[in-house]
């Protein structure tokens, strides 16, 4: 046998030499007779047994006892081991198992799904809460102490004294303080609002002015704008010295600009030509003339700033505003605004004379306004922002006094700005000094109620004021002329004279009293002559024939099928026989009973009206079993003719509102059942101090989204 | 230890919210005894659902004990409203709910019902806000009312209320028939010449005045003039039936439109909540007038003759009609014959009044009679004779009937009901033949147009003393007025509304589907339901001959007849199939096939 496998495998070499493109792997199976030359197969079909192993195991001496046990009872046990289900089995064992989990997973929606589903109104995005602060109180209010800590920690705080509930604010407190803010927002929002009209009307103004073509009205207005300018600036360099700098600057910019460029040099093309007319031509002359002068202006040095602006540059700096050091007078202890000086113009205002209203106010009387605004709101933030640092200088250390000394400095800028304007407004009032304080603070108190007189048309209006008798008494003869007018103006047709009809007395009737009603039974006579009148037209006849026409309308025909002739004779004058009458004349059901059945002098339609149908509920509703209930229920009326208006909003409110803008979120597990246990444990949310709870838990959300996506075993 | 703590806690935290002092009242110190008693057997209650809160409420009674005890609402809850209020307000019967019902039933019904409850009671509770009482005349021992003379009662009465009653001398173009504006302010007269005026009676301010030259028949405030004028939902305008045409006015008189649909009108009726101007006619015609978007919504063709006698039910907006042959027809809009048709006189039918609630009609005929029905059922209540018959009726907001006899006008109280009327409650005689009655809404003044003029007579108890502010205001002012008609406009009822039972909206239509698809049929003019009818397709090389179509026509030809005759075919066949079998069991019993060798 060997030696075939010899012979077998030499051949086989032999052919592995004539095809020596494969390469044969040398296999590594385990046999029990290793040779270098073949692979031996015998073992392969043999399977390898436990008593195999065993006696092995009970050879070594490594294996423990227990497995050695195990393996000994496999060895006598004689049952099989039970086949694994197949694949299908187990999905569906599986699903099944999944299924039970998720239903219970998901029922646990379910009460809060109907619970939405019957609530009257849903508010969205739910669990809102109040905006804004909430009092200590609030917050507390349903907090238990249940851990042995908190008790621990509560005690102590109750040992110690502890003002547990010390800066709660009372409930008028707190609406005094929203009130407040609301007052503010009021006030700064009409403020805002008056300050951005009269700014689109200057802005309007503005780009009328600057459409007007004419050359000689914009040389004029700049003429003036250049003086007021230098008027202004005349001033700023006592007020405002830091300003004024400003203004040199660019004065000198501009300067610069002119001599750079040969805007007024007489070198362009208009001034060429005008230098030939110029000869000629006197008002050339004068033209060019003016080019020069200008040109000569501009180019011209600014003085240099003398020594007293520096001072007064300086005092500007100083570390503390002059009305500080002023006894502050209170006028109006309540009001804020009448405090201190700042304040001192606004009854000045009322007592300005109507002809500087005219000439002074007019003009800029609308850029005046709306800078009052914004100095009213700088001193505002100002004010605001004083009182915070104040607090807080107290703690930190003098590092800060610079930028206080800017503060202190700005302030002062302010206060300057305004003082000067004090002055350019009430030239009259130049007294501005601390003695007369006083006075002027009883004129303003005075003028407070006095009517702020502005613009002429304002005077005309207190004209009329003060003198409404000397109106009132030509009114009268007034009234009526406007009767006379109102009247129609076919006048002289009028038939009515109303005046003369009213101011007669109508003459007062007696009253003959005649029988005036009779009984029943006495008025036998009367039908009789009644029967004589109306003998011609026999009216309840005529009545009972019309209701027996209707009643014959209203009845179904009969349903006549029968064909002569057939099975019979035919021709005319033949009736049916009588089992084709009973067997081809049809009879549908009678109709209900009319209306009118009982009331012999009354005939009702029976028509169907349709044109209500087509407005009418034509199935019942859902719930509803039969048409009693529904109808029952939708027999009060809604509209606020036969409601309160509380009943019909209540009625009539919508199942769904939603806050504009807020996002709605899906609703979280832990929302609702969140709330059951509070509502088990008693009224009041449990509080959660600071921290959004779902942030804190971090649980992942099971969405009501996830119900569609069921598994169904 | 522990335990102590958290109640001391709670107490500090809780007691504030809970109890806000109560303002202290007079009846303080009677209650304390009544307070101490009771409490005590409240806490036992609650002990034992929680000791922990028992105990702090005992703690902070007995504190309170102390000092001064809780106070409480000697007339706690909502104040009582009257059985009677509550009854005046109530909306149809409460439905129950039935035993086996479904809890989504159950659920529906309770909320509909506590929504009508709560809705009634709080309209009982602002019944309140109606406080005004009607006045009433009431004469001396053994005298009788109807022999005061109006000159007296405006001698009696306030001033303003004695200006009340006047004449207006027109003796030139009379006789005149009017019409109050709803809100009762404004007055237009129209006499039978072609003299129309339009008057605010209380400040006797003429606001226009004018002879339209021809007859005039009916005035309305949307009313008419051949013999009639009518005011319409404003003051803004007034219709008037001149001889061949209806024309619309406004206020100052100018003629803003003459509807040439509507010919010789005789009687008009204005319908405000549903902007309708309804006027009969000499030819036997009803018409309707929309007049908010001034379109004619139906014709009617009555077939009666001519139409002179005209009634409006404010209940349901039907219109009433006397006819000549003693008959009183009921119309609305949606059907060309009338709803109902009552048999009332034996003689002509002179005039007809509805009152508003829409209960009962009055009608006065040639026969003299005076009748009272109960329009619900269309039944008479009781009848009267008046010798000289009355030529108009007027019923106001009140229920008093006032009828023209010759030249007297006699009012009646307690004219609807079940008991007949034995006199007259005021009686006032004219100088001329009566033409005109109408009560002015809201005031106790009943005008008179009669050949002579105008009459208005002080009928004590005659208007409605509580007006609806928000529907119809006398002293609404020109703003007022303008938001109201907009929001009139905007509740506008459309005339398909109009019918017997104004409350047939409300109700289920139990119609079947036939008898709705054939009314579709009808209103639409088609059959929407109905099967395309078979169009052979156009074919080419001769094969669309006529006589091919003709062809392919006859194959699909009852197609569906014969899928039903089919049918019924194939049934009967089964059926006999089936009844031979049983014969055929029958007869052999149960007998098998091998059974005939038997012997």
């Amino acid at each position: 046998m060997q030696n075939e496998n010899l012979v077998q495998i030499s051949f086989f070499n032999q052919l592995m030499l004539v095809h020596p493109r494969k390469k044969q792997n040398e296999r590594s199976e385990a046999s029990v007779q290793v040779s270098e030359y073949f692979v031996n197969a015998e073992g392969t079909g043999d399977k390898v047994n436990l008593s195999d192993l065993l006696g092995t195991v009970e050879k070594t001496s490594g294996a423990s006892n227990k497995t050695k046990k195990q393996l000994r009872n496999l060895q006598s046990s004689k049952e099989t081991l039970e086949l694994p289900l197949n694949k299908q089995q187990t999905e569906k064992i599986q699903r099944g198992i999944a299924y039970e989990k998720t239903t219970a997973e998901v029922s646990c929606w379910k009460n809060i799904i109907l619970q939405n589903q019957k609530a009257e109104q849903m508010v969205f995005p739910l669990n809102q809460e109040s905006s804004g602060p909430k009092r200590v109180e609030q917050v507390v209010a349903g907090w238990k102490v249940q851990t042995p800590l908190e008790q621990e920690i509560f005690r102590l705080l109750h040992g110690s004294r502890q003002p547990v509930n010390d800066p709660v604010l009372t409930p008028v407190e707190e609406q005094s303080l929203k009130a407040m803010s609301l007052e503010e927002a009021k006030i700064r929002r009409a403020e805002l609002q008056k300050a951005r009209a009269l700014q689109s009307y200057y802005e309007a103004k503005a780009k009328r002015e600057k459409k007007i073509k004419s050359k000689k009205y914009h040389k004029v207005q700049n003429k003036a704008k250049r003086k007021d300018f230098l008027k202004q600036f005349d001033e700023m360099v006592k007020t405002n010295p830091e300003g004024a700098l400003e203004e040199l600057k660019k004065m000198e910019l501009s300067r610069m600009e002119e001599r750079m460029s040969l805007k007024h040099q007489n070198s362009g093309k208009w001034a060429k030509s005008k230098a030939i007319m110029a000869k000629y031509d006197d008002s050339a002359r004068k033209a060019m003339q003016e080019q020069l002068q200008m040109n000569k202006d501009l180019t011209q040095k600014m003085v240099v700033p003398s020594d007293d602006e520096h001072e007064s540059i300086e005092e500007g700096l100083e570390t503390v505003p002059d009305f500080v050091n002023d006894p502050e007078t209170v006028i109006d202890p309540v009001n804020p605004w009448m405090r201190g000086q700042l304040t001192h113009e606004e009854p000045e205002v009322s007592c300005v004379t109507a002809e500087e209203v005219q000439t002074a106010e007019e003009e800029n009387e609308e850029e005046e306004i709306i800078g009052e605004f914004e100095r009213k709101r700088k001193l505002r933030q100002a004010d605001e922002e004083d009182l915070i640092p104040t607090e807080e200088e107290r703690k930190k250390t003098q590092e800060e006094d610079e930028d206080e000394e800017e503060d202190v400095s700005e302030f002062n800028t302010l206060f300057r700005l305004m003082r000067s304007e004090k002055t350019r407004e009430g030239s009259n009032q130049t007294r501005g000094g601390l003695n007369t304080a006083g006075e002027e603070d009883e004129e303003g108190l005075l003028s407070e109620g006095q009517i702020r007189v502005r613009s002429i048309e304002d005077l005309e209006v207190l004209d009329e004021v003060v003198e409404p008798r000397a109106i009132e008494e030509p009114s009268a003869p007034q009234t009526a002329a406007a009767e006379a007018t109102s009247e129609p103006p076919h006048k002289k047709k009028r038939e009515i004279n109303l005046k003369e009809v009213l101011t007669k007395e109508a003459k007062a009737v007696r009253l003959p009293f005649l029988p005036t009603v009779v009984d029943e039974e006495e008025r036998d006579e009367q039908i009789s002559i009644i029967k004589e009148a109306f003998a011609g037209d026999d009216v309840i006849s005529d009545f009972i024939k019309d209701k027996s026409r209707q009643e014959a309308a209203g009845r179904p025909a009969v349903v006549d099928l029968t064909l002569p002739g057939w099975g019979e004779w035919g021709g005319v004058g033949l009736k049916p026989p009588r089992w084709k009458r009973k067997r081809f004349r049809i009879k549908t059901a009678p109709p209900p009973p009319r209306q009118d059945q009982k009331l012999p002098d009354v005939i009702i339609s029976e028509k169907r009206t349709a044109s209500v149908a087509s407005h009418q509920v034509s199935q019942l509703p859902f719930p509803f079993q039969n048409t009693a209930q529904f109808e029952s229920s939708i027999r009060t009326p809604i509209g606020s003719t036969w409601n309160t208006q509380t009943v019909v909003k209540n009625m009539t409110k919508p199942k769904v509102v939603t806050k504009l803008g807020a996002i709605i979120e899906p609703m979280v597990k832990e929302d609702f059942i969140k709330s059951k246990t509070t509502a088990a444990g008693g009224k009041g949310a449990a509080i959660m101090l600071g921290e959004n709870r779902r942030a804190k838990e971090g649980t992942k959300r099971t969405k009501i989204l996830a119900l569609t996506e069921l598994p169904t075993a | 230890m522990a335990a102590v703590t958290p109640e001391v806690l709670t107490s500090t935290h809780v007691e504030k919210m809970k109890k806000k002092k109560l303002p202290k009242r007079y009846w303080e110190e009677t209650e304390k005894t009544d307070q101490s008693q009771r409490r005590p057997e409240e806490e036992q209650g609650k002990a034992g659902q929680n000791q922990n809160k028992s105990t702090v409420k005992e703690k902070s009674l007995k504190r309170k004990n102390g000092e001064s005890l809780e106070k409480k609402d000697p007339f706690p809850g909502e104040a009582p409203i009257p059985q009677k209020q509550l009854q005046k307000f109530q909306r149809g019967k409460k439905c129950k709910v039935p035993a086996g019902a479904r809890e989504r039933l159950k659920e529906a019904i309770a909320i509909s019902e506590a929504m009508s409850e709560h809705a009634q009671k709080q309209a009982a509770r602002y019944d309140l806000l109606l406080p005004e009482d009607a006045g009433f005349l009431e004469g001396d021992e053994d005298e009788d009312t109807n022999t005061i003379s109006q000159a007296d009662i405006a001698d009696a009465v306030d001033i303003t209320s004695g200006s009340k009653y006047f004449n207006l001398h027109l003796s030139q173009f009379g006789p005149y028939r009017l019409d109050y504006s709803r809100t009762g302010r404004n007055l237009l007269v129209g006499g039978k010449k072609g003299h129309v005026a339009c008057i605010d009676w209380q400040t006797k301010d003429l606001k226009c005045e004018m002879n339209v030259m021809e007859t005039v028949n009916d005035v309305n405030s949307l009313c008419t003039l051949r013999s009639a004028s009518r005011w319409l939902h404003t003051e803004a305008m007034f219709a008037v039936a001149q001889k061949r045409w209806l024309y619309i006015y406004d206020s100052k008189g100018v003629e803003l439109h003459c509807v040439k649909k509507f010919n010789d009108v005789l009687r008009m009726q204005f319908l405000p909540y549903h902007f309708l101007l309804a006027t009969a006619s000499a030819t036997g015609f009803l018409q309707y007038l929309d007049v908010s978007i001034g379109k004619e919504v139906a014709a009617i063709c009555t077939k009666m003759g001519r139409l002179d006698v005209m009634a409006q039910n404010p209940h349901n907006a039907v219109i009433h009609l006397g006819h000549p042959n003693g008959t009183v027809s009921l119309w609305s809009p949606n059907q060309k014959e009338s709803l109902v048709k009552m048999l009332c006189h034996r003689g002509a039918v002179r005039s007809l009044a509805v009152d508003k609630t829409g209960t009962y009609m009055v009608t006065s005929g040639l026969d003299r009679k005076l009748k009272v029905y109960d329009i619900r059922a269309f039944k008479p209540l009781h009848s009267c004779f008046l010798p000289a018959g009355a030529s108009c009726l007027s019923l106001s907001q009140r229920g008093l009937l006032s009828a023209a006899t010759g030249e007297i006008v006699q009012v009646y109280q307690n004219v609807l009901g079940s008991n007949p009327v034995s006199k007259p409650y005021m009686a006032h005689r004219l100088r001329g033949q009566i033409w005109g009655l109408a009560y002015c809404p809201f005031e106790d003044v009943l005008g008179i147009g009669h050949g002579e003029g105008f009459t208005s007579m002080i009928v004590p108890g005659a208007g409605e003393p509580n007006f609806d502010a928000l529907d119809t205001n006398p002293y609404r002012s020109h703003k007022q007025r303008q938001e109201w008609e907009v929001k009139a406009l905007l509740e506008k009822v459309q005339p398909e509304l109009i019918g017997l039972d104004p409350g047939q909206l409300s109700k289920v239509d139990q119609a079947s589907f036939e008898q709705r698809h054939k009314e579709q049929i009808e209103a639409l003019g088609f059959d929407p339901l109905a099967k395309d009818k078979f169009k052979p397709r156009t074919k080419k090389k001769g094969r669309s001959s006529a006589g091919a179509i003709e062809k392919r026509k006859r194959k699909v030809a009852h197609e569906d007849q014969r899928d039903e005759i089919r049918q019924s075919v194939q049934e009967r066949t089964e059926r006999e199939k089936e009844l031979k079998e049983k014969s055929n069991e029958k007869k052999l019993g149960n007998k098998s096939t091998l059974d005939r060798f038997r012997k």
